[in-house]
């Protein structure tokens, strides 16, 4: 949940990347943090595997720039992908803000795909979250492969609700910062909203 | 609600000079105070060389896995933690189920002492987050919420 401190003059949001193993997740945030200058960004933590899947999660904290006076900073978090690690992924969700997506575009991943979407949508119920009512984005990874589904398929299966959808190349930083001031703006402008102004 | 969602000066200032008190009264090195979805709120003592933003959100990280393991067992949430270290402790609390209390201790320290201060500064703390919780829900403090536009989240995004 987003915490303002009206003494230091900051406003901290929780972004959290979710979607199915070896989607991505955790190259988005290694190339934010290889893109952004010392001072916008604190240290990349991964609490990784051996063979690098990521095991709890990766956090990565930005600041994004000024909004009269206060400091906004965000906090990425990614979740872990595998099936397995479903109960670190409640955890992770909990005060989340916004949510990105990062799909596998490969043919071969699409139901991974399904069955990650399913599951961070029950996820979310169980903390007392509504998909179709927080800051989403999706993002179509990989496209740089050879054998994938049209973002048309993509669509199809996976953004029923139309919200903003980006195509990526993780490992290269294609769509990567796209998909993050997507998120962050659609997270600010929920906060306005919620509040009534 | 997982957290404050808000801090304004006058609280902020006492739940400093509490941690600072504590820091003092338990003999420790430093004391955090992190909000339960880990964004750092208040600290007090040696935290210089401390990555605190990177402690926090380890911390929170932590707090939460061992609150999933009482759940697993069926047990109330463990409401503290000790990690004995060689040379530092780490003494972790929870305030009134949404924030967390580090108190880092050594040899000049015992885990008698930092248990007994916690459990008063947690106290205190506690009230404070009832204070700021009462004046955000009556309006009477700042909203910075109020007066951003759809201009200024605008001008945040464009290079
Ligand atoms: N070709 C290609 N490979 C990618 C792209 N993005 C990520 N990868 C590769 O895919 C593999 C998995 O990426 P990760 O970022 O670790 O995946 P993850 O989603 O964090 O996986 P988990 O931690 O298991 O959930 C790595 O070898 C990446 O280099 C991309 O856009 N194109
Ligand atoms: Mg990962």
């Amino acid at each position: 949940m987003s915490f303002i401190n009206y003494s230091s003059r900051e406003i901290n949001c929780k972004l959290v990347y979710y979607g199915p193993g070896l989607g991505g997740k955790t190259t988005n945030l290694q190339f934010i943090y290889a893109k952004t200058s010392p001072e916008a960004k604190g240290k990349m933590i991964s609490l990784a595997t051996e063979t690098e899947r990521t095991l709890f999660f990766d956090f990565l904290p930005l600041s994004l720039g000024e909004i009269r006076g206060f400091k906004t900073r965000f906090h990425l978090y990614t979740v872990p992908g595998q099936v397995f690690y479903d109960a670190s992924r409640k955890l992770i969700l909990k005060g989340v803000d916004g949510v990105v997506f990062v799909a596998d575009s490969q043919v071969e991943r699409m139901e991974a795909n399904i069955e990650s979407m399913e599951n961070l949508r029950q996820n979310l119920i169980e903390q007392g979250y509504n998909l179709d009512k927080l800051p989403f984005i999706i993002q179509y990874n990989k496209r740089d492969l050879p054998n994938i589904a049209s973002v048309a398929e993509l669509h199809g299966q996976l953004n029923p609700t139309n919200v903003l959808e980006f195509e990526a190349r993780a490992t290269t930083g294609v769509g990567v910062f796209e998909t993050l001031k997507a998120i962050a703006r659609a997270v600010l402008t929920e906060l306005r909203r919620g509040s009534g102004g | 609600m997982s957290g404050p969602d808000v801090m304004f000066p006058e609280e902020q200032r006492q739940i400093s000079s509490v941690c600072q008190r504590l820091h003092r009264d338990a003999n420790a090195k430093a004391v955090l105070l992190i909000g339960r979805d880990g964004q750092p709120i208040a600290e007090a003592g040696e935290v210089g060389e401390i990555d605190v933003t990177s402690l926090s959100s380890l911390t929170a990280g932590n707090v939460a896995a061992t609150g999933g393991i009482s759940k697993i067992l069926r047990e109330k949430d463990f409401t503290s933690q000790f990690h004995e270290g060689e040379k530092t402790h780490v003494h972790i609390t929870l305030v009134a189920g949404r924030a967390i209390l580090v108190v880092l201790f050594d040899e000049r320290s015992s885990l008698g002492l930092v248990r007994l201060r916690v459990r008063k500064a947690a106290e205190e703390m506690a009230r404070l987050f009832e204070q700021v919780a009462k004046k955000a829900a009556s309006g009477t403090g700042p909203s910075i919420l109020n007066e951003i536009t759809d201009a200024d989240i605008d001008k945040l995004f464009n290079d």
